[in-house]
């Protein structure tokens, strides 16, 4: 092939170009190798256990799969079905989660905000047996404490709730609370309250010892006259980051909660569904009637939830980070 | 300063005493489990029942130790499974999340905004969405039935990285420079300062990984078939499902849940009194 040379030397020079920029990508790779090296242990396990779990997840929920033989492309069949016949989960399983994530969520937040800062206005000597009281139950974690809760709740009258009920003539006889489908998800969430002051309590709790103290002066000289005044225009603006940390923190450990319906109940599905959240759903579908590609539609549903629910959140607390 | 030199008033007095009795309300399943666990068999059942125990026995903690799963695994074996996967997972995270934090706080490279915005997002994971493929991924690692199925998921932390970033940022760049000014190589750099200096980030990381997979079954649950694999809090798990409605096995898990419970309490201990401490008097903002 005959080419002129005259049009053939720019495109040389710009494939040249090219290789030189890729040329130097790689050197500059190559300078960094060592900031690589420091990162990799910890991105493959991050994209093996995290990433690529969620983009599996994504890619299931478009399948039938039952663990053993090929997924099947069933196209959007899982989350037709879902919000067309699920009734399980259109009428159970949705609706316990809302009430409980808005209760859980939020109110395990503000508590845990009014604790900390309650805890921060005293003296330094004795902050930390408080926080102790307060983090000890998240502590423990779910499962030492469904000793305590069961033994609590009994449904007989050496139950201690029914117990004390009794005594108090409140109730006439003992109340079976963790059968009963009246009970089970508010008991579920005053036990999840209990154990929802954990990391992000206590990124709070740090949080308030970064506020400069010179603020609260500035404040009273500029007309700032309750302690009400003060959280609002100096405490929570100085530790915005702690409490978008915190926030973050307890979207994730509302939406992830469902293990505590089986530790209370025993049971994998909760009498007439009444304790039922998204999570034992998921778990319904994927561990005990084996339909993997159903169970994982269903988790990106949850994963999409949570995304919007952390968007929310980092509107909320003006997060320069573009969610 | 000025906080000292208020007068305490009647107000405050209510106050203090109303948070110590909501303290102690909160803290009360707590106390219920250091009581329940030392309580003999006959107390456990008591009518009224008892909250504190009267004649504290270790016969609760002796006949789990004692105890054996259905007659082949001995309780010993889920302990000791527990404290290796706990030992080593901590090790593991501490060294792998303080260097990804550390070149991810405080050197320029490419891919760093996307490994960065990527950790930010996966704030909000929570692995028991995706048990599905992350069993089908340890399977096809083949590392099910063995400790490295209990510990390669804990290390993907991003809260760990987290924080570890969060904290990193504060050191001066300035104590960095001239240490590489001074001949210093990167490992010299990450062992000798970066490590040191973010130890208040360590101790915290510490105590949730700790935390985390003191009390964690799912990985036993998952990606461990042979019982001699899985861990303690498993074991206490499968112990507790029977416990609703049957009076036998109160007395082992009372003492479980204290043996759960201890550890994180100690653990837990150890560090507050330094992250409270290292936080206050480091000068580093």
């Amino acid at each position: 092939m005959k080419i002129e040379l005259s049009p053939g030397l720019p495109q040389r020079r710009r494939s040249s170009a090219i290789r030189l920029k890729w040329n130097q990508f790689w050197l500059q790779i190559w300078r960094d190798r060592v900031s690589y090296l420091f990162l990799a242990p910890f991105l493959i396990c991050f994209l093996l256990f995290i990433v690529i779990p969620v983009i599996m997840a994504g890619l299931l929920g478009f399948t039938s799969y039952d663990g053993f033989g090929v997924p099947r492309f069933v196209g959007l069949e899982n989350y037709i079905v879902m919000f067309t016949q699920d009734i399980i989960f259109l009428t159970k399983a949705i609706p316990n989660t809302f009430l409980f994530a808005l209760i859980v969520g939020p109110g395990g937040y503000i508590l845990s905000f009014l604790f900390a800062w309650l805890i921060h206005q005293l003296p330094i000597k004795i902050r930390d047996y408080y926080t102790l009281a307060f983090y000890a139950p998240s502590m423990a974690g779910g499962v030492a404490l469904s000793v305590v809760w069961i033994a609590a709740f009994s449904g007989d009258r050496v139950g201690y709730v029914n117990n004390f009920l009794l005594d108090m003539g409140w109730i006439d006889s003992p109340i079976i609370w963790l059968q009963d489908k009246k009970y089970l998800l508010n008991i579920m969430i005053i036990v999840s309250l209990w154990t929802s002051f954990s990391v992000g309590f206590l990124s709070m709790l740090a949080g308030l010892q970064t506020v400069n103290r010179e603020l609260y002066e500035a404040g009273r000289i500029d007309g700032i006259s309750s302690r009400l005044q003060e959280v609002f225009y100096i405490t929570l603006p100085s530790m915005r980051p702690q409490m978008l940390f915190s926030a973050v923190m307890a979207i994730v450990g509302t939406l992830k909660a469902g293990g505590i319906s089986t530790q209370l109940t025993g049971m994998a599905i909760t009498p007439s569904y009444a304790g039922h959240l998204v999570i034992n759903h998921i778990d319904d579908y994927a561990f005990i009637r084996f339909e993997l590609g159903y169970a994982s539609a269903v988790s990106v549903i949850l994963l999409i939830i949570s995304f919007f629910a952390m968007r929310f959140a980092y509107r909320l607390f003006g997060s320069k980070e573009e969610l | 300063m000025m906080r000292r030199l208020r007068k305490i008033t009647p107000f405050q007095v209510a106050l203090v005493t109303s948070f110590t009795a909501l303290a102690a309300f909160m803290s009360l399943p707590i106390i219920f489990i250091l009581n329940h666990a030392f309580k003999p068999q006959n107390e456990l059942f008591l009518f009224p029942p008892r909250f504190l125990v009267q004649n504290p026995t270790l016969r609760n903690l002796e006949s789990l130790l004692l105890h054996a799963s259905n007659a082949t695994v001995p309780f010993t074996r889920y302990l000791f499974n527990s404290m290796i996967v706990v030992v080593l997972t901590l090790v593991c995270v501490i060294l792998v999340s303080t260097m990804a934090g550390y070149v991810l706080a405080k050197n320029k490279f490419h891919f760093k905004q996307l490994v960065l915005s990527l950790i930010t997002l996966s704030l909000m994971f929570a692995p028991e969405t995706v048990g599905i493929p992350r069993y089908l991924i340890i399977s096809g690692l083949g590392i099910n039935n063995t400790y490295f199925g209990h510990i390669l998921p804990a290390l993907a932390s991003p809260v760990a990285v987290f924080m570890l970033i969060g904290f990193i940022s504060q050191i001066p760049g300035e104590v960095l420079e001239a240490a590489k000014i001074d001949g210093a190589s990167q490992v010299g750099i990450f062992t000798r300062i970066v490590l040191p200096l973010s130890m208040p980030a360590v101790a915290t990381i510490s105590i949730f990984t700790f935390q985390g997979v003191w009390g964690d079954v799912e990985t036993s649950t998952l990606f461990m078939q042979e019982e001699t694999m899985r861990t303690m809090a498993f074991y206490v798990n499968s112990l507790l499902s029977g416990l609703q409605n049957s009076v036998a096995g109160q007395n082992m898990a009372a003492a479980a849940a204290l043996l759960i419970f201890v550890p994180n309490l100690i653990i837990f201990l150890l560090f507050q009194r330094k992250v409270l401490e290292t936080m206050v008097h480091s000068g580093i903002k």
